[in-house]
Formats: C-alpha cells, structure tokens, sequence
C-alpha cells in the first residue's frame, strides 16, 4: 500500500464527512433541489469524460469517449438548470405570499 | 508537473470547495439559489480547467477533438432541452435520468480507461479494484436508474414485478460480478472479464428495481443517487483525479442521508425495500378496525362553511393531489381562506410524492409560500390547534393503526391528523392506500368523506368558499 493510495482514500473519507455535515443541515423543504443539485455535482465525471476522450485512439475508445462526454454534458447542464428553475420558484415567495395575508 | 498541471490543480481545489459551499448555501430557501449557481458556476471552470489541460498536454487527435465537441453539445443541447421542458411532477424521472447518464458515464470511463492502459501490470489492484467496483456500481446505477425512469413515467408498471426464480437470479447476478472483478484484478487486460462485469451488473440493476413498488420510489431514488456518486468517486481513484474523489464523495453522502430519511419516514429497513413486494395487496387484511364503522360523507357546501369559518386550517396534501394535478386549485383554496383571515398551514410527510421534498416543490410551483410548508415534527402538535384538517390526496400516513403494533404501518411515524377537531377527507372512493389496509381515520367521528377526484373536490371547494364568502 503506497502513500498516493492512503492519500486519495484519506481525501474519499473526509469529503464524506463534510458531505454528511453540511447535507443534515438542508431542511426537508429544499430535499428535492439539493438531490438535483447534487446530480449536478456528480456531472463532474464530464471532466473525467474529456480526460479520457482526449486520448482515445481506436474507434472503439472514440465511441465509449463521446458517449461518456455526452451522458456527463447532460447531467451538468440539465441539473444545474433544473435545480435553479425549481429554487427560483422558492425564491421571491415569502414576500408575495405574505403581504396579502398581513394587509388583510 | 508542469506549471499549467499545478494550476489546473489549485482550480480544480477551488472547485471542490466551491461545491461543498454552494451545497452549505442550500440549507435555507433564501441562499439556495445562490448556492447552486456557485456550484455550477465552479463546475463551468473546472470544465475549462480540464481542457486547458487537455490541449497543455499535447497528442490529441483531431477525431479526438471532434468526439469531444460533438458529445458537449449534443449532451448539453439535450440536458438543458429536459431541464427546461420537464413539469415539475415529472421530476423523479428526470432526476433518475441524470443518475442514469452520471453513472452510465462513469461506467463507460473505466472500460475505458482500462482498455486505454497499456501497463496495468504494473499498477495492479490499485486501478483494477475501483476500476472494477465503479464498473459495477456505475452500471446498476444506469440500468436501475433508467428501470426506476421507467416506472415513474408509467412505462414499466408502478406495481412490484415479481417472478419465481428472482431471488435465485440477483444472487447468482451478484456472484458473477464479484467472480468477474476477481478476474478483472488476477488478469487486468482481460477483455472477457469486463464483458462479465457490464453484463451482470446491467442485468443486475434492471432486476434490482423492477420488484420495488411505485411508494417506494424516494427511497430508490435516493439509493441510485447514492450508488451513482460513488460510481464517480471510484472513477476518480481509477484516473487519479481528486476532484472527483471529493466531488462523488459528496454526492454518495448526500443520497445516503436521503435514503435513510425515507425509509426511516416509512418505517422499513433498505433491504426490506429492496427486497420488494410491498403493496402487493397480498398482506393479511387488517386487525382492529371495526368491519361496521359507519362513514360519513359530507358535501362540498358543507365543508366550505366549515372552512371559511375556521380559525385554523391545516391542508394535509398526498401524492394524489399531485396525481390529478390539483396543486393550483388547492393553492387558489388556500389564499381565498387566508382572505378571510383564516391560518393555513401544509403538513407534508417526507414521502409525500416520488422522490425526497417532491411535495413542496409541486406546491412552491402553485405559489404557496414555502413558510407555510410545514414538516412532520413542526406541524404535529399544532393538529390539536387545528378547526379543520383538509386531506387531499393522502392516505396510509394519516392512519392512526400505526400507532399500535400488528399493521402493515405500525411504526410508521405518520401526520396526527386525528388531533384535528374535525377532519375532510377528499377521496375517491374508499380504496386502500399502498400498504393495503383500511385507514381508520375515515371512519372516525370527526372525519367527513367528500368522495371526489381530487381536483374536482378542490375546484367544488373554491366555488363554494367563493359563494359564501361573495
């Protein structure tokens, strides 16, 4: 067992952590943008995607290329834009919502 | 490593951190937005990043480049087409989409990478083992996800799929993976032993999903969720790129977090769920409610004078108000009472709708405030406060039977909607919910019936509300 690998395995274990930290603290409310929004940040295997596409050479590696580089583009631009739609809509709600009731 | 390597590397930290603080931002409403433009605002750079690393290093091939650029923007083009289209009921299934293409991806990436190494012998284990799990795991993820799609768009049925020998299929689906990934380390450049893996685990996550039940479905979601971060994680240990140790660290954390919520909310463990089965409506009839217990069935008439004059409301919203679309009339009904001076709250149990929160965005999409959205803890000691609770829509997590042992729903932490003063029940008809049992709040004393479509009922409700209050 190298160092490199006790390395990587130390960075998996902590970034778990916090994962674990910071998600408890998202209440219930916001549960589906915060799944969206993670499915986002798993559309980081875009940037894997083009590291390996950038070398691929047989046919076989281009097609397993633009098939990862297409799947991984999906995730990060249709997450982000989904999650953002559906928190613009929790966004400039309590002011509306509330002015009528209270001027009543 | 070279000047542009080091710098692409502090980007790619800068990144990381970005998305751990965008997802800190989304724990109030009010920051949220803020938080997943940081987030992807840093994964736009660390995008750019990797391709000035990618022309810095040199040797790519023109095809190569054409490959890349054809995949970003046909994936893109497609990605943001779904994003904006989708409404907003159909979120699962495009949520288990982008769980799909994520795990699919990272799948695809180490078959890939493992064919494009030509050393394996020297690097052994430490790229064969994640290369081999996230193959898998990555794998599952895409076909489960896609399974999962499927049933919620209604194009596999909702209901468990189960058939004789399933069982006897997943363990032995569950043996080959592990006798391929054992392959795949004694012998890294075997292509046969990459073919064992893809194979079992893409028959693996299609068996995995097909006997879960359509109630189920947040947990599943959120499990798939899980595994696909996982997938990417392990993809990051096979190409040596921290970022994505941490960033489908991050993600694995978040979907477990999720899938322990939900099956806690419905009192079932992980693998009782996924084991499947339930709602099959082959459990034993219930014990305890009184066979002759009388319904009483109320009018709309009626139950708009009790609303408008009620000092409290608390609107009980289920899958079904979302079923038959009626999130706007319940929201129209909501602000017309609130005119009249009337309180109305949401109660919203944590498996209301399809995936984990999907009932408060379905509501946030009608305009009702988020303050009023209340969760379980908050709004079950204000049912005793409440005139009239209003259940639309909602049914096995309003059953007082689970409260005692021996139901199919015992120990399922549910909405006190029986604290309620008086209760209206908007259903169609008197059919069970999921778990198959007779829900004894229908036949309380303070419980009327308007048997209605959901979306009827509410529009009856507005008329009548309107008329009175004219």
């Amino acid at each position: 067992m190298s160092t490199e690998l006790i390395l990587v395995v130390t960075i998996f274990a902590l970034s778990l952590l916090v994962g674990f930290e910071v998600i408890s603290k998202v209440p219930t409310t916001l549960h589906t943008p915060l799944m969206s929004g993670a499915n986002a940040i798993h559309g980081i295997v875009l940037v894997g995607a083009l590291l390996v596409a950038a070398e691929a050479r047989t046919p076989v590696e281009y097609a397993l290329g633009f098939a990862a580089v297409a799947f991984g583009a999906a995730n990060v631009v249709g997450g982000y834009v989904v999650t953002d739609r559906m928190l613009h809509m929790f966004r400039a709600r309590p002011a509306a919502g509330r002015q009528p009731a209270a001027s009543e | 490593m070279d000047v542009v390597e080091t710098v692409v590397r502090y980007v790619f930290l800068g990144a990381a951190a970005c998305f751990v603080l965008g997802l800190h931002l989304m724990n109030t409403p009010g920051t949220a937005r803020r938080g997943n433009l940081l987030s992807g605002g840093a994964m736009a750079v660390a995008v750019a990043a990797a391709l000035v690393l990618i022309v810095s290093r040199g040797g790519v091939t023109a095809t190569a480049w054409i490959v890349m650029i054809l995949g970003v923007v046909v994936g893109s083009v497609a990605g943001a087409h779904a994003a904006r289209a989708v409404k907003m009921t159909a979120m699962p299934q495009l949520v288990s989409l982008f769980n799909a293409v994520g795990g699919g991806a990272a799948a695809l990436l180490a078959v890939a990478h493992l064919l494009q190494e030509t050393d394996l012998a020297h690097l052994g284990a430490r790229i064969t083992v994640p290369g081999g799990l996230d193959i898998v795991i990555g794998t599952v993820a895409f076909t489960g996800s896609l399974v999962a799609a499927g049933k919620l768009q209604g194009w596999i049925t909702g209901a468990p799929v189960l058939f004789p020998g399933a069982r006897v299929l997943t363990i032995a689906l569950t043996l080959a993976a592990t006798g391929g990934l054992v392959w795949l380390v004694a012998a890294p450049d075997s292509l046969s032993a990459l073919l064992l893996l893809v194979v079992a685990a893409f028959i693996l996550g299609v068996i995995m999903v097909l006997p879960i039940g359509g109630a189920d479905m947040p947990v599943v979601i959120s499990l798939l969720n899980a595994l696909t971060g996982l997938a990417v994680a392990l993809l990051g240990f096979v190409l040596d790129e921290n970022l994505l140790i941490i960033a489908g660290a991050l993600v694995g954390a978040s979907g477990t977090i999720l899938t322990k919520l939900m099956a806690d909310a419905m009192n079932r463990s992980i693998v009782n769920i996924m084991l499947g089965g339930f709602g099959t409506g082959a459990g034993t009839p219930t014990a305890g409610a009184d066979p002759g217990a009388q319904v009483r069935t109320v009018a709309a008439d009626d139950v708009s004078i009790q609303l408008a004059y009620a000092s409290k409301v608390i609107i009980v919203p289920g899958y079904g108000l979302a079923a038959a679309r009626a999130q706007h009339e319940i929201a129209t009904l909501a602000a017309l009472l609130e005119q009249q001076g009337v309180e109305v709250s949401y109660a919203i149990h944590p498996v209301a709708g399809r995936m984990p929160g999907h009932m408060n965005v379905l509501l946030a999409e009608a305009d009702v405030p988020y303050s009023q959205l209340k969760d379980l803890e908050e709004i079950n000691p204000e049912f005793s406060q409440a005139d009239v609770a209003l259940v639309v829509g909602a049914n096995d997590v309003t059953n007082p039977a689970a409260r005692r042992p021996g139901t199919p729903v015992s120990g399922m932490p549910i909405l006190d909607v029986d604290q309620a003063r008086s209760v209206v029940v908007i259903k169609r008809s008197m059919g069970h919910g999921y778990a198959g049992i007779d829900n004894e709040l229908y036949t309380a004393p303070q419980t009327g019936m308007l048997f209605a479509d959901a979306k009827q009922g509410v529009t009856d409700l507005v008329a009548a509300v309107r008329a009175l209050v004219r």
